[in-house]
Order: C-alpha cells, then sequence, then structure tokens
C-alpha cells in the first residue's frame, strides 16, 4: 500500500543555531550538539523560509540553540512575515535587549516565548548554570509586554523547581504573560541523561495540578495557564507530532529536514534543504516519509483501533527505550515494554546522582541517541 | 451595545494553501469556516454587534432569517474564547 499523501506542512521550525549560552539539563537537543561551522547561511534560510511559506506553511518558529545568537535574526524574521508567516522567537531571553526587541518589532517579529528555569534566582540560575539570568528574564518579560507583544512564558517543570509551583503562577500573572505552559521535560536528547533526577514524582505532580488548577479557578483575567505532563504516568503515548510527517517540519542548523526536533536521533537518513527542495523533501519518498500511514506499525499497534489517535506514540521514545524505533510506544500499556517505563516511575524521587549539565566542552558521549 | 474588536494576540488572515481564512496566535491556529470568517472580517473596532448583524445582512441579502440568531453564537463563542473583546 502506497503511503497517504500529506496535507500542506502548517509549522516550520527553523532551528537556526546549535549554540546556546545556557547548559540546562533537560534539554531536548540531541547529546552530541552540531558544529556551529556546518550552520546554513543566510541566504538558504531566506529560500527555505520562502519555499515552506509556497508549500503552505503559515506558522514559523526561530528556535535554537538561541536563536538570538544569529545576527542576522532580523533579516530572517523581516523575509518570513513580508512572506505572511507568523512569526515566533522562542528564546531564553539571553542576548536580547531593547535595542533587539524593538528592530524585531519592525521586522514584524508576531510573538516572543520566553523560557524560564524556575521562580526564584537560586532555582533558575542553578538549573541554567549562568548567573544573573533571573533578574535580566524579569527585566526582558516587561520589556516584551511594553513592546506589545503576545508573550508566552515557559516553565519547564522538573523534580527541582516543582515545589515552587505556586511562586511560579504568581511570577507569571505578575509579569503579565499572555499564556504561559508549565511542562514537565520531556526525556529526549540531552533530557534524557537526566531522566531520574529529573522526573517528578506522581505524588509531586498531582500536587502541582491541583494548585494549578485552584489559581485557576480563582483567576478573573490574567495568563491563560497550560500544565502539561510527561506521558511517563499515562498508559496511552502522545500522538507524534499530529501525526509523523503530517503537519510539521523541522530545519535544523545544518538543513537536515526532520518531522520533529528529535527525530535526528533515529537511525534514518534525513534529506538536506542544502540539495533537495522542500517540496521534494515534504511530498517525495526519502526517510522524512518513513512513519507515514500504518503500514510500519507492529503489534499491538497494527490491529488497535487506537490507532488513529496516537500513531502509535513516539518513535524517539520507543527508540530510546527499546532500541528499536519501530516498536510501540512503551508508554502504552499494551506494549510488551510497558515495564521499562514503570521501572523509570518507581526510581523517580529516589535518584542519587547529580545532574550533568550539558557543557560542550565535557559532552559525554553517551549516546544513546546515536547508532553510527 | 459597545463595539468589538479583534483581540490584538489574534491575526485573521486568509490562507491559499488551506483556502479558508486563520485565526492565528502564538504558536497556533484556527481553521476558521466560512460564516465566522465572514463575521469576524466585520469586527473591525467600530461597529457593535447590531451593526454587524446590518453588515452582513446588506452584504448577503438573501441569507435565512436566522442568520442574526447565528451570529449572536458566534460572538458568545468567540468572546468566550477570548478572540474578540467589547468596549
Ligand atoms: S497499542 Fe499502539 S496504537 Fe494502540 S493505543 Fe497503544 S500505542 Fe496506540
Ligand atoms: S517520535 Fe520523534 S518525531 Fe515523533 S514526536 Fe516523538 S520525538 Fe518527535
Amino acid at each position: 500500500m502506497a503511503k497517504p499523501q500529506p496535507g500542506p506542512p502548517l509549522w516550520l521550525l527553523a532551528e537556526v543555531t546549535y549554540a546556546c549560552p545556557l547548559h540546562c539539563p533537560y534539554c531536548s537537543n540531541p547529546t552530541e550538539l552540531g558544529d556551529k561551522t556546518d550552520e546554513i547561511d543566510t541566504q538558504t534560510w531566506l529560500d527555505t523560509l520562502s519555499q515552506a511559506r509556497e508549500l503552505g506553511a503559515v506558522q514559523l518558529g526561530f528556535s535554537g540553540g538561541e536563536p538570538l545568537l544569529r545576527q542576522d535574526l532580523e533579516m530572517m524574521v523581516k523575509h518570513a512575515s513580508d512572506l505572511g508567516f507568523y512569526t515566533n522567537l522562542i528564546t531564553s531571553g539571553i542576548g536580547l535587549t531593547e535595542k533587539r526587541i524593538k528592530a524585531l518589532k519592525e521586522a514584524g517579529l508576531a510573538h516572543i516565548q520566553l523560557s524560564f528555569q524556575g521562580a526564584s534566582p537560586d532555582i533558575n540560575d542553578l538549573v541554567g548554570q549562568r548567573k544573573h539570568s533571573f533578574a535580566h528574564k524579569q527585566k526582558i518579560a516587561r520589556l516584551v509586554k511594553q513592546y506589545d507583544y503576545p508573550m508566552v512564558l515557559n516553565f519547564c517543570i522538573t523534580a527541582t523547581n516543582i515545589h515552587e509551583i505556586q511562586e511560579i503562577l504568581e511570577l507569571a500573572t505578575e509579569l503579565n504573560a499572555d499564556f504561559v505552559e508549565l511542562a514537565t521535560v520531556q526525556y529526549y536528547g540531552w533530557a534524557y541523561l537526566n531522566r531520574d533526577e529529573l522526573l517528578p514524582t506522581k505524588t509531586q505532580l498531582e500536587e502541582a495540578e491541583a494548585k494549578v488548577n485552584a489559581y485557576r479557578d480563582a483567576q478573573t483575567s490574567g495568563p491563560k495557564f497550560i500544565f502539561v505532563t510527561p506521558d511517563y504516568y499515562e498508559t496511552r503515548p502522545k500522538a507524534c507530532m499530529n501525526g509523523w510527517g503530517s503537519t510539521f517540519l523541522t530545519v535544523t542548523p545544518d538543513g537536515t529536514a526532520l518531522p520533529c526536533h528529535s527525530a535526528r536521533m533515529l537511525p534514518l537518513q534525513f534529506p538536506n534543504v542544502k540539495d533537495t527542495s522542500l517540496e521534494k523533501i515534504w511530498y517525495g519518498e526519502t526517510d522524512f516519509a518513513y512513519f507515514r500511514g500504518d503500514d510500519w506499525m507492529p503489534s499491538p499497534c497494527k490491529t488497535c483501533e487506537e490507532k488513529d489517535k496516537d500513531f502509535g506514540g513516539c518513535r524517539c521514545q520507543a527508540y530510546m527505550l527499546t532500541g528499536d524505533m519501530h516498536k510501540t510506544d512503551p508508554v502504552c500499556d499494551k506494549s510488551p515494554n510497558h515495564h521499562l517505563i514503570q521501572a523509570a516511575i518507581a526510581k523517580a524521587g529516589h535518584s542519587q546522582k547529580t545532574l550533568v549539565y550539558r557543557d560542550p566542552k565535557n559532552a559525554i558521549p553517551i549516546s544513546i541517541a546515536e547508532t553510527e | 451595545m459597545s463595539a468589538l474588536s479583534l483581540n490584538p494576540l489574534y491575526r485573521l488572515q486568509f490562507e491559499k494553501a488551506q483556502d479558508c481564512y486563520v485565526l492565528l496566535f502564538p504558536e497556533g491556529m484556527v481553521k476558521l469556516n466560512p460564516s465566522a470568517a465572514e463575521i469576524l472580517l466585520q469586527v473591525d473596532g467600530n461597529k457593535d454587534e447590531t451593526a454587524i448583524v446590518a453588515a452582513l445582512r446588506a452584504k448577503f441579502p438573501d441569507a435565512p432569517e436566522d442568520m442574526d440568531a447565528d451570529i449572536a453564537d458566534f460572538v458568545a463563542k468567540a468572546t468566550e474564547n477570548n478572540w474578540i473583546t467589547h468596549g
């Protein structure tokens, strides 16, 4: 059976650089960071944006790494908004100044998402391994609102900051955020190495969620809070990006096109925008299309009536946990490997290890992610 | 009644590839059906709900009787979703 033809890619994530001034233990970037010299140049990015828009993409995220480290960011934003994209900047805020906030506004940037690591300087700066970044971020958040951007704050919730949830809610309100994502870390890439230290216990999560709900109930205005629980505590996996290669297209700093920012870890040969048109990438028959449809599915997914809902779950998670990217996502309680998830849960809250910070200088080559 | 405005967090635009109007907001998108789009296109910060109904009546003289009720429903829903603000 031929693979189903997808609709247009609606979402383009442009990871414009691997470089990042922070070293968060939960980073979902690949554990083996690319080399800055491999980064594609301005012209290739501008072409890629034009092609994506032509194919129908309308949401565009600039991320990294830290996208602000690209000095041509303003130029790319300008080009994208002239094309009619809704442009999102996903940033740690480090490197953001009033001058750049203003320049980006003039370039047509639609929205800024700022990520925080915690609600107090101690936790924030400890987790991100950088002093004073907390005060700087607060200042930046105020400027973002002053320049009339919609602002999303993203708090990455882990075992190290989950006790601060009340403070986080108050901080977000005080900073006038429009949307607040309280996202429990997903265990891909770097975060996988720290899984046992970062995964909150089920009780911690339930307490935090109860606090969020109470806060929400008492709200008459202010930010909209979105609480995302890790799928480790579910019995059904998350749908892979709305279906593999159905909506999302990620282009990495070196030009590799992926169905999701994590997919690079899979033993597949993904096409590159340097030598292949986006149209070929999206509609052609490269590995980009590998997990489209359900021909690849193993049992129990193959005959499962829920397969149109979750598409068998996350391929990357299956790969990391079982070593075989074709397996049913172990989060599913129908998976013969579900015990792997239960073992991880049992360890949550009991870890003695210290967090491994991502420092390119001592990058530890633990490559659960790599096969070559 | 007070004038209706589109919440500045949202952007309304026509998308050729999807052949419909969409509402865009931080990291999200809502596809609009043709009647929702027609109503939102009238939300310009000057007209109140009565004026919007009148404008749509003028634009679609053959529309059925219950169009007014449909508009009221949609305006209520759009308000609840925070897409539009009153006054
Ligand atoms: S068996 Fe597969 S398709 Fe069925 S619910 Fe589990 S992961 Fe989804
Ligand atoms: S399978 Fe990979 S590509 Fe799909 S959602 Fe999971 S991490 Fe992303």
